[in-house]
Protein backbone atom coordinates (compact mmCIF):
# COMPACT_ATOMS: atom_id res chain seq x y z
CA UNK A 1 0.00 0.00 0.00
CA UNK A 2 2.79 2.42 0.88
CA UNK A 3 4.45 1.47 -2.36
CA UNK A 4 1.39 2.49 -4.36
CA UNK A 5 1.08 5.77 -2.47
CA UNK A 6 4.73 6.55 -3.14
CA UNK A 7 4.30 5.80 -6.82
CA UNK A 8 1.27 8.01 -6.92
CA UNK A 9 3.28 10.90 -5.51
CA UNK A 10 6.01 10.42 -8.09
CA UNK A 11 3.45 10.39 -10.87
CA UNK A 12 1.82 13.59 -9.62
CA UNK A 13 5.19 15.36 -9.31
CA UNK A 14 6.08 14.27 -12.84
CA UNK A 15 2.76 15.68 -14.08
CA UNK A 16 3.47 18.92 -12.23
CA UNK A 17 6.82 19.27 -13.98
CA UNK A 18 5.22 18.41 -17.32
CA UNK A 19 2.57 21.12 -16.79
CA UNK A 20 5.27 23.71 -16.09
CA UNK A 21 7.18 22.61 -19.19
CA UNK A 22 4.05 22.94 -21.34
CA UNK A 23 3.51 26.51 -20.18
CA UNK A 24 7.18 27.35 -20.75
CA UNK A 25 6.94 25.73 -24.15
CA UNK A 26 4.22 28.17 -25.19
CA UNK A 27 5.98 31.08 -23.53
CA UNK A 28 9.13 30.40 -25.55
CA UNK A 29 7.07 30.33 -28.74
CA UNK A 30 6.72 34.12 -28.45
CA UNK A 31 9.96 34.74 -30.32
CA UNK A 32 11.57 32.90 -33.24
CA UNK A 33 14.90 32.92 -31.39
CA UNK A 34 13.56 30.90 -28.44
CA UNK A 35 10.81 28.97 -30.21
CA UNK A 36 12.84 25.84 -30.83
CA UNK A 37 13.63 25.69 -27.13
CA UNK A 38 9.86 25.72 -26.68
CA UNK A 39 9.53 22.58 -28.79
CA UNK A 40 12.19 20.88 -26.66
CA UNK A 41 10.37 21.82 -23.46
CA UNK A 42 7.15 20.41 -24.89
CA UNK A 43 8.85 17.20 -25.94
CA UNK A 44 10.50 16.66 -22.55
CA UNK A 45 7.20 17.38 -20.81
CA UNK A 46 5.43 14.88 -23.03
CA UNK A 47 8.00 12.11 -22.55
CA UNK A 48 7.98 12.65 -18.78
CA UNK A 49 4.19 12.55 -18.66
CA UNK A 50 3.98 9.35 -20.71
CA UNK A 51 6.74 7.70 -18.65
CA UNK A 52 4.98 8.76 -15.45
CA UNK A 53 1.70 7.30 -16.65
CA UNK A 54 3.33 3.95 -17.35
CA UNK A 55 4.08 3.76 -13.59
CA UNK A 56 0.34 3.94 -12.90
CA UNK A 57 -0.54 1.17 -10.45
CA UNK A 58 -3.57 -0.10 -12.35
CA UNK A 59 -1.71 -0.90 -15.53
CA UNK A 60 -1.46 -4.62 -16.09
CA UNK A 61 -1.12 -4.86 -19.85
CA UNK A 62 1.92 -3.21 -21.42
CA UNK A 63 1.99 -5.15 -24.65
CA UNK A 64 -0.85 -3.30 -26.36
CA UNK A 65 0.35 0.06 -25.06
CA UNK A 66 3.69 -0.51 -26.74
CA UNK A 67 2.09 -1.73 -29.96
CA UNK A 68 -0.19 1.31 -30.08
CA UNK A 69 2.65 3.72 -29.30
CA UNK A 70 4.78 2.21 -32.06
CA UNK A 71 1.90 2.29 -34.56
CA UNK A 72 1.12 5.90 -33.67
CA UNK A 73 4.75 6.86 -34.11
CA UNK A 74 4.73 5.13 -37.49
CA UNK A 75 1.79 7.27 -38.60
CA UNK A 76 3.13 10.40 -36.93
CA UNK A 77 6.51 10.48 -38.65
CA UNK A 78 5.18 10.82 -42.22
CA UNK A 79 2.63 13.36 -40.93
CA UNK A 80 5.51 15.37 -39.55
CA UNK A 81 7.31 15.28 -42.88
CA UNK A 82 4.63 16.62 -45.22
CA UNK A 83 5.31 19.46 -47.65
CA UNK A 84 4.96 22.93 -46.19
CA UNK A 85 2.13 23.69 -48.62
CA UNK A 86 0.21 20.77 -47.12
CA UNK A 87 0.46 22.09 -43.58
CA UNK A 88 -3.14 23.39 -43.38
CA UNK A 89 -4.67 20.01 -44.22
CA UNK A 90 -2.17 18.23 -41.97
CA UNK A 91 -3.22 20.51 -39.12
CA UNK A 92 -6.89 19.85 -39.77
CA UNK A 93 -6.18 16.12 -39.84
CA UNK A 94 -4.35 16.26 -36.53
CA UNK A 95 -7.29 18.09 -34.96
CA UNK A 96 -9.39 15.17 -36.16
CA UNK A 97 -7.01 12.63 -34.59
CA UNK A 98 -6.93 14.52 -31.30
CA UNK A 99 -10.70 14.68 -31.22
CA UNK A 100 -10.96 11.00 -32.13
CA UNK A 101 -8.77 10.06 -29.17
CA UNK A 102 -10.85 12.16 -26.79
CA UNK A 103 -14.15 10.79 -28.11
CA UNK A 104 -13.03 7.16 -27.89
CA UNK A 105 -11.74 7.55 -24.35
CA UNK A 106 -14.95 9.32 -23.35
CA UNK A 107 -17.03 6.52 -24.84
CA UNK A 108 -15.04 3.81 -23.10
CA UNK A 109 -15.25 5.65 -19.78
CA UNK A 110 -19.01 5.95 -20.09
CA UNK A 111 -19.57 2.27 -20.71
CA UNK A 112 -17.15 1.31 -17.93
CA UNK A 113 -18.85 3.56 -15.38
CA UNK A 114 -22.51 3.54 -16.43
CA UNK A 115 -24.90 3.47 -14.62
CA UNK A 116 -22.84 4.86 -11.72
CA UNK A 117 -22.01 8.20 -13.28
CA UNK A 118 -22.40 11.24 -11.02
CA UNK A 119 -24.32 14.10 -12.60
CA UNK A 120 -21.44 16.49 -12.95
CA UNK A 121 -19.22 13.84 -14.44
CA UNK A 122 -21.92 12.87 -16.92
CA UNK A 123 -22.25 16.52 -17.93
CA UNK A 124 -18.53 16.95 -18.67
CA UNK A 125 -18.44 13.53 -20.28
CA UNK A 126 -21.26 14.61 -22.57
CA UNK A 127 -19.42 17.83 -23.38
CA UNK A 128 -16.25 15.88 -24.09
CA UNK A 129 -17.98 13.47 -26.42
CA UNK A 130 -20.13 16.06 -28.23
CA UNK A 131 -17.23 18.45 -28.83
CA UNK A 132 -14.91 15.58 -29.68
CA UNK A 133 -17.14 13.94 -32.24
CA UNK A 134 -18.14 17.14 -34.01
CA UNK A 135 -14.51 18.23 -34.12
CA UNK A 136 -13.56 14.83 -35.52
CA UNK A 137 -15.84 14.92 -38.55
CA UNK A 138 -15.64 18.70 -38.95
CA UNK A 139 -11.84 18.54 -39.11
CA UNK A 140 -11.93 15.63 -41.53
CA UNK A 141 -14.19 17.69 -43.79
CA UNK A 142 -11.88 20.69 -43.48
CA UNK A 143 -8.88 18.52 -44.32
CA UNK A 144 -10.75 17.08 -47.30
CA UNK A 145 -11.58 20.54 -48.59
CA UNK A 146 -8.02 21.76 -48.12
CA UNK A 147 -6.62 18.68 -49.85
CA UNK A 148 -9.20 19.32 -52.60
CA UNK A 149 -10.67 15.85 -52.26
CA UNK A 150 -13.92 17.65 -51.47
CA UNK A 151 -15.22 20.71 -53.32
CA UNK A 152 -13.83 23.94 -51.87
CA UNK A 153 -16.92 25.94 -52.82
CA UNK A 154 -19.39 26.47 -50.02
CA UNK A 155 -22.36 24.15 -50.41
CA UNK A 156 -25.52 25.81 -49.20
CA UNK A 157 -29.19 24.95 -49.20
CA UNK A 158 -32.29 26.47 -47.76
CA UNK A 159 -32.92 25.94 -44.07
CA UNK A 160 -29.33 24.83 -43.52
CA UNK A 161 -28.87 26.71 -40.27
CA UNK A 162 -32.19 25.45 -38.99
CA UNK A 163 -31.18 21.84 -39.65
CA UNK A 164 -27.74 22.32 -38.08
CA UNK A 165 -28.96 24.03 -34.94
CA UNK A 166 -31.75 21.49 -34.66
CA UNK A 167 -29.24 18.64 -34.71
CA UNK A 168 -27.12 20.30 -32.06
CA UNK A 169 -30.19 20.89 -29.91
CA UNK A 170 -31.10 17.19 -30.14
CA UNK A 171 -27.59 16.20 -29.08
CA UNK A 172 -27.73 18.57 -26.11
CA UNK A 173 -31.18 17.26 -25.16
CA UNK A 174 -29.82 13.69 -25.13
CA UNK A 175 -26.93 14.89 -22.99
CA UNK A 176 -29.32 16.47 -20.50
CA UNK A 177 -31.40 13.29 -20.37
CA UNK A 178 -28.29 11.20 -19.76
CA UNK A 179 -27.18 13.49 -16.93
CA UNK A 180 -30.43 12.64 -15.19
CA UNK A 181 -30.56 9.00 -16.30
CA UNK A 182 -26.99 7.78 -16.76
CA UNK A 183 -28.28 4.23 -17.15
CA UNK A 184 -29.65 5.06 -20.60
CA UNK A 185 -26.78 3.33 -22.36
CA UNK A 186 -28.67 2.87 -25.61
CA UNK A 187 -28.88 6.66 -26.05
CA UNK A 188 -25.13 7.21 -25.84
CA UNK A 189 -24.35 6.28 -29.47
CA UNK A 190 -26.73 9.02 -30.60
CA UNK A 191 -24.78 11.53 -28.57
CA UNK A 192 -21.80 10.63 -30.76
CA UNK A 193 -23.55 10.13 -34.08
CA UNK A 194 -25.60 13.32 -34.12
CA UNK A 195 -22.66 15.66 -33.37
CA UNK A 196 -20.66 13.78 -36.01
CA UNK A 197 -23.33 14.61 -38.56
CA UNK A 198 -23.40 18.17 -37.24
CA UNK A 199 -19.63 18.44 -37.73
CA UNK A 200 -19.97 17.47 -41.39
CA UNK A 201 -22.86 19.84 -42.02
CA UNK A 202 -21.12 22.66 -40.16
CA UNK A 203 -18.07 22.62 -42.46
CA UNK A 204 -19.84 21.85 -45.75
CA UNK A 205 -21.06 25.45 -46.27
CA UNK A 206 -17.69 26.97 -45.43
CA UNK A 207 -15.47 28.12 -48.27
CA UNK A 208 -11.71 28.04 -48.56
CA UNK A 209 -11.25 31.71 -47.66
CA UNK A 210 -12.88 31.10 -44.27
CA UNK A 211 -10.65 28.13 -43.48
CA UNK A 212 -8.27 30.07 -41.19
CA UNK A 213 -11.15 30.85 -38.84
CA UNK A 214 -12.62 27.38 -39.01
CA UNK A 215 -9.32 25.62 -38.35
CA UNK A 216 -8.72 27.88 -35.36
CA UNK A 217 -12.20 27.23 -34.05
CA UNK A 218 -11.79 23.46 -34.43
CA UNK A 219 -8.46 23.80 -32.64
CA UNK A 220 -10.27 25.45 -29.77
CA UNK A 221 -12.94 22.73 -29.66
CA UNK A 222 -10.27 20.02 -29.64
CA UNK A 223 -8.63 21.72 -26.67
CA UNK A 224 -11.87 22.14 -24.77
CA UNK A 225 -12.86 18.53 -25.30
CA UNK A 226 -9.46 17.44 -23.95
CA UNK A 227 -9.96 19.68 -20.92
CA UNK A 228 -13.38 18.10 -20.36
CA UNK A 229 -11.68 14.72 -20.53
CA UNK A 230 -9.33 15.99 -17.81
CA UNK A 231 -12.36 16.66 -15.59
CA UNK A 232 -13.71 13.16 -16.22
CA UNK A 233 -10.39 11.46 -15.47
CA UNK A 234 -9.53 13.93 -12.70
CA UNK A 235 -6.22 14.67 -14.43
CA UNK A 236 -4.89 18.15 -13.73
CA UNK A 237 -2.26 17.90 -16.45
CA UNK A 238 -4.94 17.17 -19.03
CA UNK A 239 -7.08 20.07 -17.81
CA UNK A 240 -4.11 22.41 -18.12
CA UNK A 241 -3.04 21.21 -21.57
CA UNK A 242 -6.63 21.32 -22.78
CA UNK A 243 -7.16 24.83 -21.40
CA UNK A 244 -3.96 26.04 -23.06
CA UNK A 245 -4.93 24.54 -26.41
CA UNK A 246 -8.49 25.77 -26.08
CA UNK A 247 -7.44 29.33 -25.34
CA UNK A 248 -4.86 29.27 -28.11
CA UNK A 249 -7.46 28.19 -30.65
CA UNK A 250 -9.89 30.75 -29.29
CA UNK A 251 -7.42 33.63 -29.55
CA UNK A 252 -6.53 32.63 -33.10
CA UNK A 253 -10.19 32.43 -34.09
CA UNK A 254 -10.80 35.89 -32.66
CA UNK A 255 -7.81 37.30 -34.56
CA UNK A 256 -8.95 35.61 -37.77
CA UNK A 257 -12.54 36.75 -37.57
CA UNK A 258 -11.45 40.29 -36.68
CA UNK A 259 -9.18 40.26 -39.71
CA UNK A 260 -12.23 39.47 -41.81
CA UNK A 261 -14.48 41.84 -39.91
CA UNK A 262 -16.90 39.03 -39.24
CA UNK A 263 -18.23 37.41 -36.12
CA UNK A 264 -17.91 33.69 -35.35
CA UNK A 265 -21.59 33.19 -35.96
CA UNK A 266 -21.24 34.92 -39.29
CA UNK A 267 -18.44 32.59 -40.35
CA UNK A 268 -20.29 29.50 -39.17
CA UNK A 269 -23.80 30.38 -40.21
CA UNK A 270 -23.53 32.88 -43.03
CA UNK A 271 -21.83 31.28 -45.99
CA UNK A 272 -19.91 33.85 -48.01
CA UNK A 273 -21.11 32.59 -51.36
CA UNK A 274 -24.63 33.93 -50.99
CA UNK A 275 -23.78 37.62 -51.44
CA UNK A 276 -21.72 37.28 -54.55
CA UNK A 277 -24.46 37.54 -57.16
CA UNK A 278 -25.55 41.02 -56.09
CA UNK A 279 -21.97 42.24 -55.89
CA UNK A 280 -20.99 40.89 -59.29
CA UNK A 281 -24.07 42.29 -61.02
CA UNK A 282 -22.90 45.91 -60.93
CA UNK A 283 -19.64 45.35 -62.73
CA UNK A 284 -19.14 45.81 -66.43
CA UNK A 285 -16.05 45.35 -68.49
CA UNK A 286 -13.74 48.12 -67.37
CA UNK A 287 -10.36 48.97 -68.81
CA UNK A 288 -7.29 47.57 -67.12
CA UNK A 289 -3.65 48.23 -67.84
CA UNK A 290 -1.58 45.16 -68.37
CA UNK A 291 2.16 44.81 -68.61
CA UNK A 292 4.72 42.25 -69.71
CA UNK A 293 7.41 40.71 -67.55
CA UNK A 294 9.97 42.95 -69.24
CA UNK A 295 8.10 46.14 -68.33
CA UNK A 296 7.49 44.90 -64.81
CA UNK A 297 11.17 44.09 -64.37
CA UNK A 298 12.18 47.58 -65.55
CA UNK A 299 9.84 49.25 -63.05
CA UNK A 300 10.97 46.99 -60.20
CA UNK A 301 14.64 47.60 -60.99
CA UNK A 302 14.09 51.36 -60.84
CA UNK A 303 12.28 51.20 -57.49
CA UNK A 304 13.73 51.86 -54.04
CA UNK A 305 11.06 50.28 -51.89
CA UNK A 306 9.11 47.24 -52.95
CA UNK A 307 6.47 45.49 -50.86
CA UNK A 308 5.38 42.03 -51.91
CA UNK A 309 1.87 40.96 -50.89
CA UNK A 310 1.55 37.18 -51.06
CA UNK A 311 -1.75 35.33 -50.93
CA UNK A 312 -3.14 31.85 -51.32
CA UNK A 313 -2.48 32.04 -55.07
CA UNK A 314 1.23 32.04 -54.33
CA UNK A 315 0.85 28.85 -52.32
CA UNK A 316 -1.23 27.18 -55.03
CA UNK A 317 1.32 28.06 -57.72
CA UNK A 318 4.17 26.96 -55.40
CA UNK A 319 5.79 30.25 -56.33
CA UNK A 320 7.53 30.93 -53.00
CA UNK A 321 10.96 29.81 -54.19
CA UNK A 322 10.73 31.95 -57.32
CA UNK A 323 9.68 34.85 -55.09
CA UNK A 324 12.84 34.25 -53.13
CA UNK A 325 14.88 34.55 -56.36
CA UNK A 326 13.12 37.82 -57.11
CA UNK A 327 13.88 38.99 -53.57
CA UNK A 328 17.57 38.12 -54.01
CA UNK A 329 17.80 39.72 -57.40
CA UNK A 330 16.20 42.98 -56.26
CA UNK A 331 18.10 43.10 -52.97
CA UNK A 332 21.35 42.74 -54.91
CA UNK A 333 20.40 45.84 -56.88
CA UNK A 334 19.92 47.78 -53.66
CA UNK A 335 16.13 47.64 -53.68
CA UNK A 336 14.52 47.26 -50.25
CA UNK A 337 12.09 44.37 -50.46
CA UNK A 338 9.64 43.57 -47.69
CA UNK A 339 6.60 41.35 -47.41
CA UNK A 340 3.17 42.38 -46.17
CA UNK A 341 1.25 39.53 -44.57
CA UNK A 342 -2.47 39.82 -43.99
CA UNK A 343 -3.66 37.74 -41.02
CA UNK A 344 -6.01 35.68 -43.17
CA UNK A 345 -3.75 35.31 -46.21
CA UNK A 346 -3.66 31.62 -47.05
CA UNK A 347 -5.62 28.82 -45.51
CA UNK A 348 -4.54 28.89 -41.88
CA UNK A 349 -3.09 31.43 -39.41
CA UNK A 350 0.53 32.19 -40.30
CA UNK A 351 0.42 30.12 -43.50
CA UNK A 352 2.30 32.68 -45.67
CA UNK A 353 5.04 33.19 -43.09
CA UNK A 354 5.84 29.49 -43.07
CA UNK A 355 5.95 29.25 -46.86
CA UNK A 356 8.22 32.27 -47.18
CA UNK A 357 10.44 31.08 -44.35
CA UNK A 358 10.68 27.75 -46.15
CA UNK A 359 11.97 29.66 -49.18
CA UNK A 360 14.67 31.15 -46.91
CA UNK A 361 13.31 34.65 -46.80
CA UNK A 362 14.46 36.20 -43.49
CA UNK A 363 11.58 36.52 -41.05
CA UNK A 364 12.34 40.14 -40.18
CA UNK A 365 11.29 41.02 -43.74
CA UNK A 366 7.82 39.57 -43.11
CA UNK A 367 5.60 42.30 -41.68
CA UNK A 368 2.11 42.21 -40.22
CA UNK A 369 -0.66 44.34 -41.60
CA UNK A 370 -0.49 46.97 -38.83
CA UNK A 371 3.27 47.32 -39.15
CA UNK A 372 3.38 47.84 -42.89
CA UNK A 373 0.16 49.64 -43.75
CA UNK A 374 1.59 53.06 -42.86
CA UNK A 375 4.49 52.48 -45.27
CA UNK A 376 2.51 51.98 -48.47
CA UNK A 377 2.42 55.70 -49.41
CA UNK A 378 6.26 55.63 -49.44
CA UNK A 379 6.36 52.40 -51.39
CA UNK A 380 7.36 52.54 -55.04
CA UNK A 381 5.92 49.21 -56.06
CA UNK A 382 3.43 46.97 -54.31
CA UNK A 383 3.60 43.55 -55.96
CA UNK A 384 0.51 41.47 -55.25
CA UNK A 385 1.00 37.76 -55.86
CA UNK A 386 -2.10 35.63 -55.67
CA UNK A 387 -3.87 37.79 -53.10
CA UNK A 388 -7.20 39.40 -53.86
CA UNK A 389 -9.77 40.21 -51.21
CA UNK A 390 -7.18 41.28 -48.63
CA UNK A 391 -6.10 44.10 -50.99
CA UNK A 392 -9.58 45.17 -52.08
CA UNK A 393 -10.03 48.92 -51.43
CA UNK A 394 -13.81 48.42 -51.60
CA UNK A 395 -13.48 47.13 -48.03
CA UNK A 396 -12.59 50.69 -46.98
CA UNK A 397 -14.99 52.71 -49.09
CA UNK A 398 -17.88 50.73 -50.55
CA UNK A 399 -20.52 50.17 -47.89
CA UNK A 400 -22.41 47.88 -50.24
CA UNK A 401 -19.49 45.51 -50.58
CA UNK A 402 -19.81 42.24 -48.70
CA UNK A 403 -16.31 42.71 -47.34
CA UNK A 404 -16.91 46.33 -46.26
CA UNK A 405 -15.12 47.03 -42.99
CA UNK A 406 -12.61 44.22 -43.33
CA UNK A 407 -9.11 45.52 -42.56
CA UNK A 408 -7.04 45.39 -45.74
CA UNK A 409 -3.50 46.01 -46.88
CA UNK A 410 -3.50 49.51 -48.38
CA UNK A 411 -1.63 48.53 -51.54
CA UNK A 412 -3.61 51.07 -53.57
CA UNK A 413 -1.65 53.82 -51.79
CA UNK A 414 1.64 52.67 -53.30
CA UNK A 415 2.98 54.60 -56.31
CA UNK A 416 2.65 51.61 -58.59
CA UNK A 417 0.67 48.47 -57.95
CA UNK A 418 1.39 45.25 -59.81
CA UNK A 419 -0.98 42.34 -59.57
CA UNK A 420 0.02 38.90 -60.79
CA UNK A 421 -3.16 37.06 -61.60
CA UNK A 422 -4.28 34.29 -63.90
CA UNK A 423 -7.11 36.28 -65.41
CA UNK A 424 -9.78 38.81 -64.58
CA UNK A 425 -12.04 36.37 -62.77
CA UNK A 426 -12.91 37.62 -59.29
CA UNK A 427 -11.37 35.96 -56.25
CA UNK A 428 -12.73 33.19 -54.15
CA UNK A 429 -15.41 35.28 -52.51
CA UNK A 430 -16.58 36.34 -55.95
CA UNK A 431 -16.15 40.03 -55.17
CA UNK A 432 -14.88 42.41 -57.84
CA UNK A 433 -11.72 44.31 -56.92
CA UNK A 434 -11.62 48.03 -57.92
CA UNK A 435 -7.87 47.93 -57.34
CA UNK A 436 -7.46 46.38 -60.77
CA UNK A 437 -8.98 49.36 -62.59
CA UNK A 438 -6.78 52.04 -61.02
CA UNK A 439 -4.48 53.99 -63.33
CA UNK A 440 -1.50 53.11 -61.20
CA UNK A 441 -2.26 49.41 -61.33
CA UNK A 442 -0.57 47.09 -63.80
CA UNK A 443 -2.06 43.68 -64.28
CA UNK A 444 0.47 40.94 -64.91
CA UNK A 445 -1.53 38.09 -66.37
CA UNK A 446 -0.14 34.61 -65.97
CA UNK A 447 0.75 31.83 -63.59
CA UNK A 448 2.40 33.28 -60.47
CA UNK A 449 5.41 30.98 -60.59
CA UNK A 450 6.04 31.39 -64.32
CA UNK A 451 5.57 35.15 -64.25
CA UNK A 452 7.87 35.74 -61.30
CA UNK A 453 10.40 33.54 -63.06
CA UNK A 454 10.13 35.72 -66.19
CA UNK A 455 10.66 38.88 -64.15
CA UNK A 456 13.72 37.36 -62.50
CA UNK A 457 15.11 36.41 -65.92
CA UNK A 458 14.50 39.92 -67.27
CA UNK A 459 16.19 41.42 -64.23
CA UNK A 460 19.16 39.15 -64.77
CA UNK A 461 19.36 40.07 -68.48
CA UNK A 462 19.08 43.78 -67.69
CA UNK A 463 21.90 43.50 -65.16
CA UNK A 464 24.32 42.00 -67.68
CA UNK A 465 23.79 44.45 -70.52
CA UNK B 1 -15.83 14.51 -5.64
CA UNK B 2 -17.23 17.91 -4.63
CA UNK B 3 -13.93 19.50 -3.60
CA UNK B 4 -12.12 17.76 -6.47
CA UNK B 5 -14.53 19.32 -8.91
CA UNK B 6 -13.97 22.78 -7.48
CA UNK B 7 -10.20 22.26 -7.55
CA UNK B 8 -10.41 21.18 -11.15
CA UNK B 9 -12.47 24.23 -12.09
CA UNK B 10 -9.91 26.49 -10.42
CA UNK B 11 -7.11 24.81 -12.33
CA UNK B 12 -9.00 25.15 -15.59
CA UNK B 13 -9.68 28.83 -14.96
CA UNK B 14 -6.06 29.61 -14.06
CA UNK B 15 -4.66 27.64 -17.00
CA UNK B 16 -7.04 29.37 -19.40
CA UNK B 17 -5.87 32.77 -18.15
CA UNK B 18 -2.22 31.79 -18.44
CA UNK B 19 -2.96 30.52 -21.93
CA UNK B 20 -4.57 33.81 -22.93
CA UNK B 21 -1.75 35.92 -21.54
CA UNK B 22 1.05 33.79 -22.99
CA UNK B 23 -0.51 33.22 -26.40
CA UNK B 24 -1.60 36.83 -26.89
CA UNK B 25 2.10 37.73 -27.00
CA UNK B 26 2.94 35.33 -29.80
CA UNK B 27 3.58 37.14 -33.07
CA UNK B 28 1.42 36.25 -36.08
CA UNK B 29 4.70 35.22 -37.68
CA UNK B 30 4.60 32.01 -35.67
CA UNK B 31 0.88 31.25 -35.67
CA UNK B 32 1.21 28.13 -37.82
CA UNK B 33 3.92 26.52 -35.66
CA UNK B 34 1.95 27.63 -32.59
CA UNK B 35 -1.04 25.68 -33.82
CA UNK B 36 0.96 22.56 -34.54
CA UNK B 37 2.69 22.83 -31.16
CA UNK B 38 -0.53 23.20 -29.17
CA UNK B 39 -1.82 20.29 -31.18
CA UNK B 40 1.08 18.15 -30.03
CA UNK B 41 0.66 19.30 -26.42
CA UNK B 42 -3.07 18.64 -26.58
CA UNK B 43 -2.29 15.07 -27.55
CA UNK B 44 -1.44 14.64 -23.86
CA UNK B 45 -4.89 13.05 -23.97
CA UNK B 46 -2.84 9.97 -24.83
CA UNK B 47 -2.38 9.51 -21.05
CA UNK B 48 -6.05 8.73 -20.57
CA UNK B 49 -5.94 6.32 -23.46
CA UNK B 50 -2.81 4.59 -22.14
CA UNK B 51 -4.45 3.96 -18.79
CA UNK B 52 -7.53 2.66 -20.57
CA UNK B 53 -5.46 0.14 -22.54
CA UNK B 54 -3.27 -0.77 -19.59
CA UNK B 55 -6.09 -1.40 -17.14
CA UNK B 56 -7.82 -3.63 -19.67
CA UNK B 57 -11.14 -3.51 -17.83
CA UNK B 58 -13.05 -4.79 -20.86
CA UNK B 59 -12.19 -5.78 -24.41
CA UNK B 60 -14.35 -2.93 -25.69
CA UNK B 61 -12.52 -0.29 -23.66
CA UNK B 62 -9.13 -1.76 -24.53
CA UNK B 63 -9.88 -1.72 -28.27
CA UNK B 64 -11.09 1.89 -28.16
CA UNK B 65 -8.06 2.71 -26.06
CA UNK B 66 -5.62 1.22 -28.56
CA UNK B 67 -7.13 3.27 -31.42
CA UNK B 68 -7.05 6.35 -29.19
CA UNK B 69 -3.39 5.81 -28.29
CA UNK B 70 -2.49 5.40 -31.97
CA UNK B 71 -4.34 8.60 -32.94
CA UNK B 72 -2.89 10.67 -30.12
CA UNK B 73 0.66 9.35 -30.51
CA UNK B 74 0.63 10.23 -34.18
CA UNK B 75 -0.25 13.79 -33.12
CA UNK B 76 2.51 13.90 -30.54
CA UNK B 77 5.19 12.66 -32.93
CA UNK B 78 3.94 14.43 -36.04
CA UNK B 79 3.15 17.65 -34.19
CA UNK B 80 6.55 18.07 -32.58
CA UNK B 81 8.36 17.00 -35.76
CA UNK B 82 6.65 19.47 -38.03
CA UNK B 83 6.81 22.31 -35.51
CA UNK B 84 10.55 21.90 -35.21
CA UNK B 85 10.93 21.64 -38.98
CA UNK B 86 9.01 24.88 -39.45
CA UNK B 87 10.90 26.73 -36.75
CA UNK B 88 14.22 25.67 -38.22
CA UNK B 89 13.28 27.55 -41.38
CA UNK B 90 12.73 30.89 -39.66
CA UNK B 91 15.99 32.76 -40.09
CA UNK B 92 16.76 36.40 -39.48
CA UNK B 93 18.72 38.55 -41.90
CA UNK B 94 20.44 40.20 -38.95
CA UNK B 95 23.12 38.32 -37.03
CA UNK B 96 21.34 36.52 -34.20
CA UNK B 97 24.05 36.80 -31.55
CA UNK B 98 24.81 40.31 -30.27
Amino acid sequence: MTDFAGNQYIIEIVYLIASALFILSLKWMSSPSTARRGVWAGEIGMVLAIAGTLLHHGIVDYKWIVIALVLGTGIGIPLGRVQMTAVPQRTALSHAFGALCVTLVGTAEFYLRSPNVPRFMMAVLAMEVILGSLTFTGSLMAAGKLQEILPQRPLTYKGQNFVNLGLLAVAVAIAIYLVQHPEGRQLFPFMIGIPMLFGVLMVVPIGGADMPTVISLLNSYAGLSAAAMGFVLDSKLLIIAGALDGSSGFILSVIMSKAMNRSFTNVLFGAFGQVQTSAAAGTEAKAVHSATAEEAAAILAAANHVVVVPGYGMAVAQAQHKVRELYDSLTKRGVTVRFAIHPVAGRMPGHMNVLLAEADIPYDKLLDMEDINGDFPQTDVALVIGANDVTNPAARSDTASPIYGMPILDVDKARTVMVIKRGMSPGFAGIDNPLYYLDRTLMLFGDAKAFVNDIVRELGAGGRS
Amino acid sequence: MGSNLIDALFIFMLAAFIGFEVIRRISPLLHTPLMSLTNALDAIAVLGAIVLVGEHKSTFSAVLGVIAVVAATSNVVGGFLITDRMLKMFKSSRPTKP
